[in-house]
């Protein structure tokens, strides 16, 4: 609703005040009139009426040409069916415009797309809300001056554009998936909305593998979900989860998205990630997982996208093919690189490692580091258990 | 239509001379109001900068040498378009023949440069 709203008034604070404004009609309207055959649509056309009316005055008090109006009667006036997908989408894209820092496209995409409150998306992002509500502002203010379009981009565009629509996405998800705190609600919102917009993307961008490739990682994610703690909340490491509760319908459709990603050329960064995801959870076990065949992906991953994370996670995939030996030389090489200094899995990986080398002082000494840089309970009870439950040396 | 304008940043040679421009940069200036015609905008109008050298800056009553900022691209030109919106602008934008730094793309504010003409 808001975004057929937007598409008349191109201006995102007057669509969000016309469609409460609409919200408020409803109330009166329907206890007098009773409730419309179809009140989504109803109240869109009621959304859009007031917003048009409100340019309309804005428009003769500046003296202006009432520009918008052409585009909205050849756009909307078969208006009657209610908003469709491409609208939410041309949001997104309106949202995810590279003109815009990649923080005001997460708070954006959430505010505007997902309706979560600012003070809930400034609590998700451990900023003062004041803070946050200064970043959408500034961001709604250079969407409407500096003309940002509210369109899906030409075919040309879209290789650049659909890259920000994917990794907001992706870190909506990531959002919701890693608990910066005890709010569950707050979470599961985050990452069903997250889900819901990969859906989306999917069949109006069917030619775009790595919309796939994002689907499929979210859905095995979301497949592994209620495995990720035990009965008391307690943080399960993959090889600790209990494969038989994973879901295994989400695993198969994300395997014939992965497949089919993998198969329509080079894969990008998400179709790989998906592809190593898929692999644990065909797995049996995490002892018979296809290491090998990981290790490859993440190879390939870490060539098309060299980030120290990846080469982190790869360390890991490294040690089951290899032993810890060789892993802990990719650790130590990355500690001394210094751009993941500050980033706990760094050294908790490395604790591992040494652990299984039997070096249980180093070991001990890395997982204090690591209990050092959490902030989040559930991790670092964790981290506690494997400490004391490395021996004295 | 909205308005843009296009600030152009260039890399100068040492003690802020303007870099000698390539014949065929020169060239592709001239064409640029042109192929930006073809691309369904318009070009308003353009000026060019003596080097940042020449700037004289002034601050509250502090009148200094230089530009106003230092930096290794200096402000070499402005030109002034009309295009549909950001992304049009953006297409407009890129046409722009750069040696070596890059363009900046700021929505005018309000005013009507309709007038002016190049």
């Amino acid at each position: 609703m808001l975004a057929a709203t937007v598409r008349v008034t191109r201006d995102l604070d007057a669509a969000e005040e016309a469609v409460q404004d609409a919200y408020v009609q409803a109330l009166t309207r329907w206890q007098r009139d009773g409730v419309p055959a179809k009140p989504g649509a109803w109240l869109t056309t009621v959304a859009r009426r007031t917003a048009l009316n409100v340019i309309r005055r804005q428009r003769t008090l500046q003296a202006k040409l009432p520009l918008l109006l052409m585009d909205a009667d050849d756009g909307g006036s078969s208006g009657s069916e209610g908003p469709i997908p491409d609208d939410r989408l041309r949001l997104i894209f309106t949202c995810c415009h590279p003109a815009l820092a990649q923080e005001a496209q997460v708070a954006l995409t959430l505010r505007l797309v997902c309706g979560v409150s600012t003070p809930d998306i400034a609590h998700a992002f451990l900023v003062a809300e004041p803070t946050l509500a200064a970043r959408i502002t500034r961001a709604k203010k250079k969407i409407a001056s500096a003309r940002i379009p509210y369109s899906v981009p030409s075919a040309s565009d879209l290789p650049v554009r659909i890259d920000a629509v994917l990794t907001v996405i992706h870190l909506l998800y990531a959002t919701g998936h890693t608990a910066h705190s005890g709010e569950n609600l707050v979470r599961d919102e985050l990452t069903g909305r997250a889900l819901d917009l990969a859906r989306m993307l999917r069949p109006l961008l069917p030619s775009e593998p790595e919309t796939a490739g994002l689907l499929a990682l979210l859905l095995v994610h979301q497949a592994r979900r209620a495995t990720r703690t035990d009965a008391d909340g307690r943080l399960l490491r993959l090889e600790e989860q209990d494969r038989s509760r994973w879901d295994r319908t989400l695993i198969a459709e994300a395997d014939r998205l992965v497949v089919g990603a993998l198969r329509s050329g080079p894969p990008g960064r998400f179709a790989l990630q998906a592809a190593i995801a898929a692999l644990h959870a065909q797995a049996p076990s995490y002892a018979e997982t296809d290491w090998p065949q990981i290790l490859t992906l993440y190879d390939e991953l870490l060539r098309r996208w060299p980030s120290p994370v990846v080469a982190l996670n790869r360390a890991v995939a490294v040690s089951m093919v290899d032993g810890p030996g060789p892993a802990l030389a990719v650790v130590t090489a990355l500690e001394d690189d210094g751009r993941l200094a500050g980033y706990r899995y760094l050294p908790a990986t490395k604790a591992d490692l040494l652990l299984r080398l039997g070096r249980h002082a180093e070991a001990a000494q890395a997982y204090r580091a690591a209990l050092a840089l959490s902030d989040n309970a559930a991790e670092q009870e964790f981290l506690q258990d494997r400490l004391s439950r490395t021996p004295p040396s | 239509m909205a308005q843009y304008a296009i600030l152009i940043y260039e890399r100068e040679a040492e003690g802020g001379q303007a870099a000698e421009l390539p014949p065929e940069v020169l060239a592709a200036h001239e064409a640029l109001p042109g192929r930006i015609t073809e691309k369904g905008g318009k070009e308003l109008g353009g000026i060019a900068l003596e080097p940042s050298a020449t700037a004289t800056t002034i601050r509250g009553d502090l009148v200094t040498d230089g530009p106003f900022i230092e930096t290794k691209e200096a402000l070499a030109g402005v030109f002034v378009i009309e295009a549909r919106d950001l992304d049009h602008a953006i297409e407009l934008a890129r046409m722009t023949p750069i040696v070596s730094g890059g363009v900046e793309v700021r929505p005018l504010l309000g005013l009507d440069f309709s007038g002016l003409t190049s």
